[in-house]
């Protein structure tokens, strides 16, 4: 069925479901690179008049891509919890909106199994950024492995400790920078530069004694594929976390090597290993816009709905932590420092509103039209929308992925800005070993214990 | 306090990411921002700066070597950033002339294209290009004129190879700026171009500048898998690089050039 809406003189239309939503995405490169972006600024607007009056009942009825063709449509419906929507289901879109803007952190805990990614996609492309920042912080999903993540008034940080070569003392050096800062509570994460199974050991052997020697209340991860994760734990390497990569369509996770089926599988696998200490949520996803249009995997829909839809993927596996790494793409998806702030307020509401818990790798690459500006004006409105986590790399300059990430520094101006805390239990590790004060605050010339490793690695 | 600042400075020797860099606050020292912001603005140059084709030209005939000028259909850099299917195509007319100035068929088309950084262009590929040659003389390769192509991505060296009538081709092309390397040159190998040439059918010599694979190592690798290439008549995954053997196992191999 096509969808219309007039203006003035002319009658806009719009042939089905998928191009009403892509000509309703604000502006970004990805889609025109699709060829299924709006053509006109008037055209975007059209299609958001029009998307307004959609019922929800409706993009239900209506999947996007069919359920014969896809697994993650079949998931997404399979999984849909029918008596929550009852709640919403005779809303439109507009409705949905206002619906959002007015409802309590209770209320959307009770709906979020009944909301769609593209449900969530749909109401994004007519929220403002400030409509996507104001009903993402009153969204509570809170986690636990060794700690508990979410709770309201946190924001926790991923140590990114990455080194070209894999270096153990490199990676320590790194890992003993972030923990001085007080990152490190949401995980100590290493993306390898090598996908040997023996590397891999190596390094998860590192991190779990590290944790060990200093009790410290987190968890690690190796960020590598989920087949090779999986025969480290048939090794019985100490895994804690599992990640994978994960997207939107079917095809995409092709294009990752992964699976609805290998997911679930290594899912049992982390909780056979009963590793955490509080909950079992231990997987661990990334997503980003874009990776379907660029595994040639996107069915002719918009690259902000598709990212909505991996984290239906993540949802079924009740992970710890998912972040969508923003700006790492490149430009050809999101242009320039406009279109990624958007792209990351758009996905930490989408999948807040899921209830998965999201964190947002703020980040560009060089090629893009972006700065440390536009990162610190990301990274502060994410703050505001109540974040789950970000990232912690030295200095914001990863040298193993080559890209700008936000710094040990820069979690350090947000909990000075907003008074953000970190997950209790590694606040009060921190408060315990002498490095930071009652309240959070690093402590300026304490003498810092964790250094006594330093003496056999710098000799 | 001063015993600590030793510890870091020896610890921010053990790896290349910015440690140990101290705070002014909640913020970074002066330095460290400056410092970040220079390193940005040099990879953010590299990007945009136009190559200097022209010139290029004159080095790499100044080496005896013939060149012909090309480009892809991307008609500036913002078209080339947003559209990278354009900067894999040729421009219309260049197919036709490149296919008109082929000779005889030969082993090896050479493409210098400015990629993402006309700078790691512009340092690197003539050096390059003088230290291959003696490796080419050698083997009796037969050389296409270097075609130096503008807003050109990889793919690109397919078409140019197929013109060519060249049995291979090697794209010599600026890669993505990292924040410590706006120098870096990659090389993409591939043997039988032609349109629809997938990543996975190419070998890739990446981090070609002065800090990280010299170009004398670089050319030693270029020419070691283009012999594996034209003997087993394949590039790409199957065709794994084991040149660092050829040179860890053997330093005086007669192609071995002097470091």
């Amino acid at each position: 069925m096509a969808y219309r809406h007039v203006v003035g003189s002319h009658i806009w239309a719009f042939a089905d479901l998928a191009t009403l939503m892509a000509k309703a995405t604000p502006p970004r490169s990805g889609d025109r690179l699709a060829g299924i972006a709006a053509e006109t600024a008037e055209e975007s607007w059209a299609a958001r008049w029009c998307l307004a009056e959609v019922p929800l009942k409706e993009i239900l009825a209506r999947p996007l891509i069919p359920y014969e063709a896809d697994a993650v449509t079949r998931l997404i419906l399979d999984t849909h919890d029918q008596a929550a929507f009852a709640e919403i289901g005779h809303l439109t879109v507009g409705d949905f909106r206002e619906f959002l803007l007015t409802a309590s952190t209770e209320t959307l805990a009770r709906i979020a199994p009944a909301v769609t990614p593209e449900i969530a996609a749909a109401v994004s492309k007519i929220m403002r950024n400030q409509d996507l920042i104001l009903v993402a912080r009153k969204c509570r999903v809170v986690t636990r492995f060794r700690n508990t993540i979410g709770l309201p008034g946190t924001l926790a940080v991923r140590l990114q400790p990455n080194h070209p070569t894999d270096d153990p003392a490199g990676i320590t050096a790194a890992i003993l920078d972030g923990l001085s800062y007080g990152c490190g509570d949401a995980v100590i994460g290493i993306n390898p530069a090598s996908d040997s199974v023996q590397a891999l050991g190596d390094l998860l052997k590192l991190l779990d004694e590290l944790i060990q020697r200093h009790a410290i209340p987190t968890q690690a991860c190796v960020l590598t594929h989920v087949t090779t994760t999986l025969e480290a734990m048939e090794r019985g390497l100490p895994v804690d976390l599992v990640f994978q990569s994960v997207a939107g369509t079917e095809a995409a996770n092709a294009g990752f090597g992964v699976t609805l089926g290998l997911l679930k599988e290594a899912h049992e696998a982390m909780l056979g290993l009963k590793r955490g200490s509080l909950g079992d949520n231990g997987m661990y996803f990334e997503t980003g816009q874009g990776s379907c249009l660029s595994a040639d995997a996107h069915h002719g829909i918009d690259q902000q709905t598709l990212e909505a839809r991996a984290y239906a993927v993540a949802r079924a596996f009740r992970p710890l932590l998912v972040n969508t790494v923003v700006g790492f793409i490149g430009p050809e998806y999101l242009y320039d420092g406009k279109e990624i702030i958007r792209a990351g307020l758009e996905d930490h509401f989408c999948g807040k509103l899921m209830g998965v818990p999201l964190g947002v790798d703020v980040c560009y690459t060089n090629h893009a039209e972006a700065d440390q500006d536009d990162m610190d004006t990301l990274l502060t409105l994410l703050g505001a929308a109540g974040c789950t986590y970000v990232m912690g790399v030295p200095g914001a300059d990863d040298v193993m992925l080559n890209y700008q990430s936000t710094s040990f520094h820069d979690q350090l101006y947000l909990r000075e800005v907003l008074g953000l805390k970190r997950a209790p239990e590694f606040e009060a590790w921190l408060h315990a070993i002498g490095l930071t004060d009652g309240q959070g605050a690093l402590l300026t010339g304490a003498p810092n214990r964790l250094l006594a490793d330093a003496a056999g690695i710098a000799a | 306090m001063s015993d600590q600042s030793e510890i870091w400075a020896r610890l921010a020797g053990l790896t290349p990411a910015r440690i140990g860099l101290g705070r002014a606050g909640s913020g970074q020292t002066t330095r460290s921002v400056l410092r970040f912001g220079l390193a940005h603005a040099q990879a953010r140059d590299a990007v945009h700066m136009p190559m200097d084709a022209r010139a290029l030209r004159v080095e790499i005939e100044a080496l005896g070597l013939a060149t012909l000028p090309a480009a892809s259909q991307a008609g500036d850099r913002a078209a080339y950033l947003r559209r990278p299917d354009l900067g894999r195509r040729l421009a219309p007319d260049d197919r036709g002339r490149l296919a008109a100035s082929a000779g005889e068929a030969c082993d090896l088309a050479l493409v210098v294209a400015d990629g993402l950084s006309a700078r790691a262009v512009h340092e690197n590929a003539v050096p390059l290009l003088e230290a291959f040659l003696p490796h080419a003389e050698r083997a009796g390769w037969r050389l296409a004129p270097v075609v130096v192509a503008s807003q050109a991505r990889v793919a690109l060296g397919d078409a140019v190879g197929e013109a060519l009538r060249a049995r291979a081709v090697a794209v010599l092309v600026g890669e993505r700026p990292g924040l410590s390397s706006p120098d870096s040159l990659g090389i993409y190998l591939t043997l039988d171009p032609r349109a629809g040439r997938t990543d996975a059918e190419r070998n890739c010599i990446s981090n070609v500048r002065p800090a990280g694979l010299t170009p004398d190592k670089a050319a030693f690798k270029l020419g070691w898998l283009l012999s594996q290439a034209l003997a087993r008549g394949l590039t790409g995954v199957r065709l794994k690089d084991e040149s660092d053997r050829v040179l860890a196992e053997n330093p005086a191999v007669p192609q071995l050039p002097e470091d």
